[in-house]
Formats: C-alpha cells, structure tokens, sequence
C-alpha cells in the first residue's frame, strides 16, 4: 500500500469522524460559555439523528439528493427543541444542571426507539440517501498534497471547520458573544448593566440544541446511514470532552475534535497499517477519554470553566 | 406544611407528573394508556415469578444508587457507577472463572470482597484528583465510564484465558459454577424460578450498613458536615480531603458490589458490552427520586424494579416498551425541577388553611 494512499485514507476519515464532534463541541462552548453546563450532548445528538434519519426517509422521493442536507437542517430544529427542555429546567426552574442534561441522555434513546417502533414497527432503520465522499474543487488537483487532503474527503467537514472559525468570531469579536460570556462569568454584573441573563442563557442552550442537532445528524447521514439505540453511543461524550480539551473555546474544541477523529479513524483503518495495527483498537478508542482527563488534571487546574458554569441564577426581585 | 411531607410530596408529585406524561404520549399514538400501565404492574408483581424478577431487579439498583447518595452528601457528582460496576464484574467474575472449584462459602466472599476493591480504586481515581488537583469530578466518572468500558472490552479479547470463554467467540465468557452463582434453590424455588438471588440479601445488608454509618458515625457526620461547608469543616478539625477520597473510594466500592450482584446474579458470565450499564445510570435515577436517603432508595428501587420488570408486558397491548424509560426520565425531570413543585405546594395549603396566613399577614 502506497504511503499517498494510506495517509489519505487516514486523513478523510479523520475529518469525517470528526465533523460531528467539532459541531456538537462547539454548541458544548455557547452553552457553558453562557453558564450553562450541558452534559446532555448525547442526548441532544441521538435526537438529532433520529430526527434527521426520520426526514430522511419521509421525504427522500420527494428532494433526491438534497434529502440528507435538508435532513440535517430538520435535525438542527429539533435538537433546539429537545434543548429547550434543558433550558427551561436550568434558567427559569433553578434544575441542577448535571439531572437535567442526565434526563436528556436518558430520555432522548428512549422516545427515539418508541418513536420508531410506532412510525415503522422497528428498532433499527437505515436510509437510502447518504452523504457520500466529495472532493474539493480546484484543490483536488494539486499533486501529492491536493491527494491526501482534498479527495475522497467530507463536504461537512470542511463546513464544519468554517462554522468553528465563525463560532469564534461570534464569541469573542461580536457583542453577543461579549455579553453571552459575561453571563457565563458573572451574571450578577451582566444584570446590573442591563443584559437579560435569562434569554442569553436560553440562547446560549439553543445552540447547543442547534449545533448538537447537527452533529447527531451528521453522524447519521454521513457516517452510520441508520438510527438505532446504538447510533449515538459516546460521540456525545467525546464531544463533551473535545470542549474541555479545547479550553472551551471553539477553535480549540474543533482542534481537540480533528485529534479524537483522527484516533476513532486509526481505530477503524489503522488494522491494515504497519505500526497502528499492533496498538489494539480498545486503546485506540479509550484514548480521547484518557487524555482528556490528564489534561484536567494536570495542565488546566480549576480556574479554566467559565466561572458561573453550572450555577444557577435567581435574580431578586 | 412540614419539611418532612414535603420530602415524601415532592417525589410523589414527581411520579404522578411522570406517569402522566407517558399517558399523553401514549394517547397521542393512539395507544389505550390505561391498558399499558395495566399490563406494566400485572407482568412486575403478577406472579411470583414476575415478583421474584422485579425484587431480583433491585438488588443493583439499591447498591449504585447508595454509591450515588454517599458522593452527593459529600457534594460530589459520581457519574461513574456504570464504569465503577463494570470494573466489579469484569474482575470478580475472571476470578470466579479461574478458581471455579473454590467452595461456595469462601468464593461468595472473594467474588464480594475483589468487585467492591475494584469498584473502590475507580472511585479512588476521580476522588483524589478532585481532592488535590481540583479536578471535576463529573468530567472525571464520565470519562472513566468510557475509560472502563473500552478497557473491559479489551481484558476479554486478549488477557481472558482462552478456556473460560464461550466456544467460537470472545464476546462472552463461559457461565460461572454453581458454587459461585448467587441464586440459591430456595429462593428460586420460592418464587417459581425466577432468577431473585442473594444479592438481594447483600444489597439490603448494604443499606442497613450505610443508614447506620450516615446516622450514627463520625465517618457519616464527616461526609455531611463537609457536603454542607468544606471549609467550615477545614476549621473544626475534618479533613475534607481525606473526607472527599474516602467517600469517592466507598461510592466506587457499593458499584462495584452493584457490579458483582449484577454479574453473579442475573447475568452468570461475563459479556462484552458496547455501551455503558445501564445499572449506572438508573442507579442514579433511584438516587435522586429517593432523595438520597436510604429508606428513600429503597422505595425508589421498588418503583424503578416494578417498571423496567414490566415494560415488556406492555407489548401485550401493541405499545413499545420504551414508553417506560420515557416516563422513568420524566420523573426524574420532575424531580430536577422539584422548585416549581415547590411553589404549588404552600400554595395549595394557603388556600386550604387561610386562617394561617391571615395570621402571617399580620405579623408582616
């Protein structure tokens, strides 16, 4: 096997494991950048999936070969809706915010298989619209480099990728994002000049439902083409992990994502290269978890969360 | 109202909510929801054996639930019960497998003794760096429960000897001898064959053991006084650090007991898993609706039994079982969001007894 080959093969995976995790991780930076912690990623992706696999196969006579685009737009929808129940339950009803984000995980593979077993009379349900591989125009032809990086690769990787770049710019250059953090760091001194902290922390939420929406969506029309109790098995916690890794900013957390990426893609070719195949594949998978936990340990301390993450606010009246 | 009827109101009111939400669901599919709830408590408590089942049932639950309930009153997250309970049945059971001629009286001890040890040090690892490194916790059990999860997957590929797994597969192990099985003739024969076993026994022994220590020991008052204010105690002479390890490395230990009950009882070999135990995270579920107490767990065990022993019955009327976990997340949303709950409750009182807050409008 030629090294061009094997390296592209490597790199096009990476990107395509990692591009619902960069977008789940970064809807992981607005919500707790504004205060709210969300361990509940993993339900808002399984949401997002089965509602995407749902559009999906309701409407693919309908679109061809647009449906799985539109899929994720659905998904996107109803990720913020699924949120919205996190939201409600830490803004305005005072929920600790480790319960609620739990409900999410366990109620979203439950509503999604008894929606399922009601729609189709199945657990589990593939879809015939995919997103396939895509190379990038122009780019592609440049030898050697143009190979490895730009052929046979993820069309929403590359999206991914611009939405980090712009998600960054949202929170630090954009008065939204000023205010949204100063909710996150000190929602009293947001309240006293005036900045409604409770519709910063929903919006902040929202993204999170939008971006975790997407990012369960992505992993079902791009990656597994199916929905089933397994389909979202982790990812949503690796995306939690991603956030921490990357300092809750969102260029590190899309950073952090490419590197887990890129240990889940030698998990699953490495067995036909000299070198990766001896690492066995468990270790290969436990690595994001491992690392991530050695980097909060060691190298970030306490004083690195947004300060007010995970309290709530009661504003007096 | 009294602060006590409040704590039974409150996870009462809860459940209500819950089962009512999984009503409307079932309504708006077009199912009889009177008829599924029906067939829920006819297949957990119809029969003895159904009985036997559900009470079997318990015995995991209770055990990760009072991991749960002594990590929060020392006001830690552990998050790490499905991770802590797969490393208690994972190493209890290669050991059983190894040593199967061990008489029954030693090898029920061992198997007990190596889970909850195992259990302990994954507990250990997040309670000594959030003690020293100020490491969140939460982060920590989450990971480690992937950690474990991957790790238990690899020990039974390529560390488990060959002759203690299954023909043809390395997904599962052989089933354990009958010297180490919890199940015992009397209590299966009890209860038409059901698989109730010992670990029932063994996880009310753990309660009786933890409501005693909560109650009556300076270990317990120590886990509550630095719950309450980890500085305060700093200045009465507790280490809350010590104080902090020593409740996470207890949590890890009652999972791994979980684990094991799980694994000797119901289960009888060891499988490989591809997703996290479920034991973990309903264990937590029972913890939080039983307001951390263990009296409190013990109900809520019961309940959680009762439904995830008869969900499947539920599909006598053509409705997905999963219906059940949906309501079993409702109540504890309800729970998470008991402040609104709260507020109805004087509420209803005022209008009920308006003599008294006449009485209090004239104090003001």
């Amino acid at each position: 096997m030629n090294v061009v080959n094997t390296l592209q093969i490597i790199v096009a995976n990476m990107l395509i494991y990692s591009t619902p995790l960069i977008f789940t991780s970064i809807g992981g930076v607005f919500s707790e950048r504004g205060g709210i912690v969300n361990v509940g990623l993993e339900g808002i992706m399984t949401i997002g999936a089965f509602s995407s696999v749902v559009f999906n196969l309701t409407t693919a006579g309908m679109f061809g070969s647009m449906t799985p685009w539109l899929s994720i737009l659905f998904g996107a929808l109803i990720g913020a809706l699924f949120s919205s129940l996190h939201a409600v339950a830490t803004v305005n009803l005072r929920a600790d915010h480790i319960v609620s984000g739990t409900v999410l995980n366990l109620m979203a593979p439950a509503l999604g298989v008894f929606l399922l077993q009601v729609f189709y009379q199945q657990g589990q349900i593939n879809i015939n619209e995919q997103i396939g591989y895509w190379n990038v125009p122009l780019l592609s032809n440049i030898p050697v480099i143009g190979k490895i990086f730009f052929t046979q690769t993820s069309l929403p990787g590359f999206l991914a990728i611009v939405v980090a770049i712009l998600a960054w710019y949202v929170l630090f250059k954009t008065r939204f994002g000023l205010r949204l953090r100063s909710v996150g760091e000190n929602p009293q001194a947001a309240d006293t000049l005036g900045i409604n902290v409770y519709a910063y922390r929903w919006a902040g939420v929202l993204l999170s439902g939008v971006l975790g929406g997407v990012g369960g969506a992505i992993y079902a029309q791009a990656i597994s083409g199916n929905f089933s109790v397994s389909t979202i098995a982790g990812q949503g916690f690796i995306s939690l992990a991603a956030m921490i890794f990357g300092k809750w900013n969102p260029i590190g957390a899309m950073l952090s994502s490419l590197l887990f990426g890129l240990f889940t893609s030698l998990a699953v070719v490495g067995g036909q290269i000299p070198g990766i195949k001896e690492i066995p594949s468990s270790f290969l998978q436990m690595a994001p978890y491992v690392f991530t936990i050695i980097v909060l340990a060691l190298f970030l301390g306490k004083a690195i969360a947004p300060k007010a993450d995970g309290v709530n606010y009661i504003k007096s009246k | 109202m009294n602060n006590k009827t409040r704590k039974v109101l409150v996870p009462l009111i809860a459940i209500v909510f819950g089962f009512l939400l999984g009503a409307i669901i079932m309504l708006a599919f077009g199912y009889n929801p009177i008829w599924g709830y029906e067939d829920l408590f006819i297949s957990a408590l119809g029969s003895a054996r159904s009985i036997g089942e559900t009470l079997q049932t318990m015995g995991p639950l209770i055990l990760t639930a009072l991991s749960f309930a002594v990590a929060m009153k020392v006001g830690l997250f552990n998050i790490g019960m499905s991770g802590q309970a797969l490393a208690g049945w994972i190493s209890s059971m290669w050991f059983a497998l190894s040593f199967p001629d061990i008489p029954r009286l030693l090898m029920i001890p061992l198997v007990v003794i190596i889970g909850m040890v195992f259990g302990a040090f994954m507990g250990f690892i997040p309670g000594i760096l959030r003690a020293l490194l100020g490491t969140s916790e939460v982060i920590t059990t989450i990971m480690l429960n992937y950690i474990m999860l991957f790790f238990s997957t690899f020990m039974i590929h390529s560390m488990f000897q060959k002759n203690i797994l299954m023909d043809n597969t390395t997904d599962q192990t052989k089933l354990i001898s009958a010297n180490a099985s919890f199940r015992t003739n009397w209590m299966s024969s009890l209860t038409d064959n059901s698989t109730l076993n010992i670990g029932l026994i063994i996880a009310i022994i753990a309660l009786v053991i933890m409501a005693i220590i909560f109650t009556k020991t300076t270990l317990g008052f120590e886990i509550k006084a630095v719950g309450l204010n980890p500085d305060a105690s700093e200045y009465a002479g507790i280490s809350a650090k010590r104080t902090l390890i020593l409740s996470m490395v207890v949590a890890g230990a009652l999972a791994g007991l979980g684990g094991v009950v799980y694994g000797f009882g119901y289960m009888q070999n060891f499988v490989s898993q591809s997703a996290s135990l479920d034991i973990g995270f309903y264990g937590m579920a029972v913890a939080l609706l039983g307001g951390n107490s263990p009296i409190g767990i013990l109900f809520a065990a019961l309940l959680f039994s009762v439904l995830q022993t008869g969900a499947p019955g539920m599909t006598n009327d053509g409705i997905p079982p999963e219906i059940v976990k949906v309501v079993t997340a409702a109540i504890i949303f309800f729970i998470a969001v008991k402040f609104i709950i709260e507020v109805m409750l004087p509420k209803a009182k005022a209008i009920k007894a308006s003599e008294a807050t006449k009485k209090k409008g004239e104090k003001a």
